[in-house]
């Protein structure tokens, strides 16, 4: 490997008067797992908005893989390969889990009007394909909800949501994969499951990197390469979780100082 | 969406239940197209209410909806024969075959509004409009005998969505309120819009000539066997046809990947895009296929009725199809089928209500939200090919 996976460059994000990135650089290398943390506000959820095109940033550069990234639409930045997951978690309450899962599968499935209320062989055999491949990818996660695929996800826990926002965000095998909060929600035990979880999904091995945003330093702790700290919009630490546990700056942040 | 497993059902008839309530709703149909005193409508109703609210009590209703998904072609087709069946009894009867063919057709509208707002969330105002543009491109090409009628009723689609195209900006734009008012305007346009041009024949309206089949005007009554039998005959058989049609395409929609990327745009546009949805080509597909529906139904409608004027196409009558998606139940084709013979055939079985249908409408639209805000029939989860169920 080259470059840098991801790299940000002198990324600025105003909103009106409010800063909320402030000139951040950062990079993040293949199959790495880092951890984005810093008080409320400080500009963790903005940079991923920023990364998936849902804001255009007000200055500064994002590349991918050497490309450029800079405020393209969030259909773009999935096609490049990067998913996530939201702090509230987004899914279709309505729809089935597979319905939910095989949103994230959009751009391997056939798009034509035809193919779709015609001549539906394509799509019969996507069908197979796509849910076979949501239910083992949940099985890795939970064997009983494997099981429920058809119940619709309004009428499951936090921590099985979670699964299925995961799911999605995975099923389209994405290079990176960004986790905004998974904690949020939820109980101590659960919390302790969802990180076996995401361990296990790096354990497979293909080359997946990950950046989590999250406010349970016992998750930041096991299962992070490096971290990064933000407060204000800036980066005010980098390295890993001990160091910057251990950075003056960043207790001032977190406490304030006297 | 209720919580229906879509479990292989246990019976030994799974489809016993269901058959035998489209074959008392066949009935129903008849006893209530047949009714001419007020006292024996009015009994009906309360009937039909009863009936209904029983069916729910007892959990009736869910073990039809579990027929349903366990046997639906099955059913389709029942549903349909006896649909058939009814026409083709009531044969003699001007009124009530011209009753059931505006059921249909109104029907197949607000299959088209379904699209639009059942799937993918988009409000539109402006339904009377594009089923009237419809019915007026079938007044104007119906005056030039070398084009099929059929053509006209492909026309009548097209011209719809083609009168759509400008609101494409606003609808995708903007979302919610803004839309709709967006709609209501283009609808209050449309009804000016023809009251001042006399080439469309102003506030006066238009003839409308017949359908034609093969040189076969429709207007010329077969007779079979010395029976008398009503013109009208033919529009509710073609009707029904145009039901099916849509009916099967409109349920091939909601089990395709469009129609699950509608659903998960209407639930949440920016989770959507973020899984590489394009919002804005769904929208747009949305909305002009709904308008395409909807116009090619308001030809054949204008046909039918061979008499349209811009009166017939108000603001009042986007409501009212607007009211048969929420009463029915939004995104459920079947409980739209329901909400339109509601909608269309109270008024007219009832006369005393013929003032106040308006006010009818909203009381009951507001009723049903109240008490049961899915709608009649609540939409169903996705079940992509039914009868491969059983397989699996």
């Amino acid at each position: 490997m080259t470059g840098p996976l991801l790299e940000f460059r002198n990324v600025v994000k105003n909103f009106g008067g409010v800063t909320a990135l402030d000139d951040f650089s950062m990079t993040l290398a293949q199959s790495e797992i880092l951890g984005l943390i810093g008080p409320n506000g400080s500009g963790k959820t903005t940079s991923f908005n920023v990364l998936t095109g849902i804001y255009a940033p007000s200055a500064g550069q994002v590349l991918f893989e050497g490309q450029e990234l800079t405020g393209v639409n969030p259909r773009a930045v999935y096609e490049a390969g990067i998913v996530r997951t939201f702090q509230r978690s987004r899914l279709c309450l309505s729809l089935s889990i597979y319905d939910n899962i095989m949103i994230g599968d959009t751009s391997r499935l056939v798009r034509g009007l035809w193919s779709n209320l015609i001549s539906r062989r394509a799509l019969e055999k996507q069908l197979d394909v796509t849910q076979r491949q949501a239910r083992d990818l949940v099985a890795t996660f939970s064997d009983h909800l494997a099981d429920r695929m058809e119940q619709p996800v309004g009428a499951l826990p936090m921590i099985e949501r979670r699964r299925i926002e995961i799911c999605r965000a995975l099923i389209s095998g994405p290079r990176l994969l960004l986790l905004d909060e998974p904690s949020a929600g939820m109980t101590h035990d659960e919390t302790h499951q969802l990180m076996d979880d995401i361990l296990d999904v790096r354990a497979r091995g293909d080359g997946l990197s990950i950046i989590i945003v999250e406010h349970e330093m016992g998750v930041i702790e096991r299962i992070t390469d490096r971290c990064i700290v933000l407060s204000y919009g800036r980066k005010i630490a980098e390295g890993t979780y001990a160091e910057v546990a251990a950075d003056r700056e960043v207790q001032n942040a977190y406490l304030g100082t006297d | 969406m209720t919580n229906t497993p879509l479990l292989q059902s246990d019976r030994a008839r799974p489809w016993a239940c269901a058959g035998a309530v489209i074959l008392a709703a066949g009935l129903y149909g008849w006893a209530l197209l047949m009714a001419e005193e007020t006292w024996q409508v009015l009994s009906l109703l309360i009937l039909a209410v009863v009936a209904t609210g029983v069916a729910i009590k007892t959990g009736f209703v869910r073990r039809v909806e579990r027929d349903w998904a366990a046997s639906e072609t099955r059913l389709n087709r029942l549903a349909f024969a006896v649909l058939i069946a009814l026409i083709l009894v009531l044969s003699g009867a001007h009124f009530a075959l011209l009753m059931i063919s505006t059921v249909l057709l109104y029907f197949v509208a607000s299959l088209g509004l379904n699209i639009q707002f059942g799937f993918t969330g988009l409000v539109n105002f402006a339904g009377a409009a594009f089923f009237g543009a419809g019915a007026y491109t079938a007044a104007v090409l119906g005056t030039m005998p070398m084009i099929p009628p059929i053509l006209i009723l492909i026309a009548g689609g097209m011209v719809a969505m083609v009168i759509s195209l400008p609101l494409l900006i606003p609808i995708v734009r903007t979302t919610g309120h803004y839309a709709a008012v967006v709609t209501i305007a283009f609808g209050v346009l449309f009804r000016t819009f023809l009251e001042v041009n006399e080439v469309l024949g102003g506030p006066q309206g238009l003839m409308v000539n017949s359908m034609k089949v093969f040189g076969w005007d429709f207007y010329d009554a077969p007779s079979v066997g010395g029976l008398d039998i009503s013109f009208y005959v033919n529009y509710a058989l073609l009707a029904a046809g145009l039901a099916a049609l849509v009916f099967t395409l409109f349920r091939r929609l909601e089990r395709s990947w469009i129609g699950l990327h509608m659903d998960a745009v209407r639930l949440d546009e920016t989770a959507a895009a973020c899984f590489g949805i394009s919002v804005k080509r769904t929208k747009i597909q949305a909305f002009l296929l709904g308008n395409l529906i909807l116009g090619v139904s308001g030809a054949l409608y204008g046909m039918m009725i061979s008499f349209i004027a811009p009166a017939s196409f108000t603001f009042s009558d986007s409501l009212l199809l607007v009211s048969i998606v929420l009463l029915g139940g939004v995104g459920n084709p079947w409980g739209s089928a329901v909400a339109a013979v509601i909608v269309v055939l109270l008024p007219e079985k009832l006369q005393l209500l013929q003032e106040y249908r308006f006010l009818l409408f909203s009381v009951l639209v507001m009723l049903v939200l109240l008490f049961r805000p899915e709608g009649i029939l609540s939409r169903q989860l996705r079940n992509f090919f039914p009868d491969r169920r059983s397989d699996a």
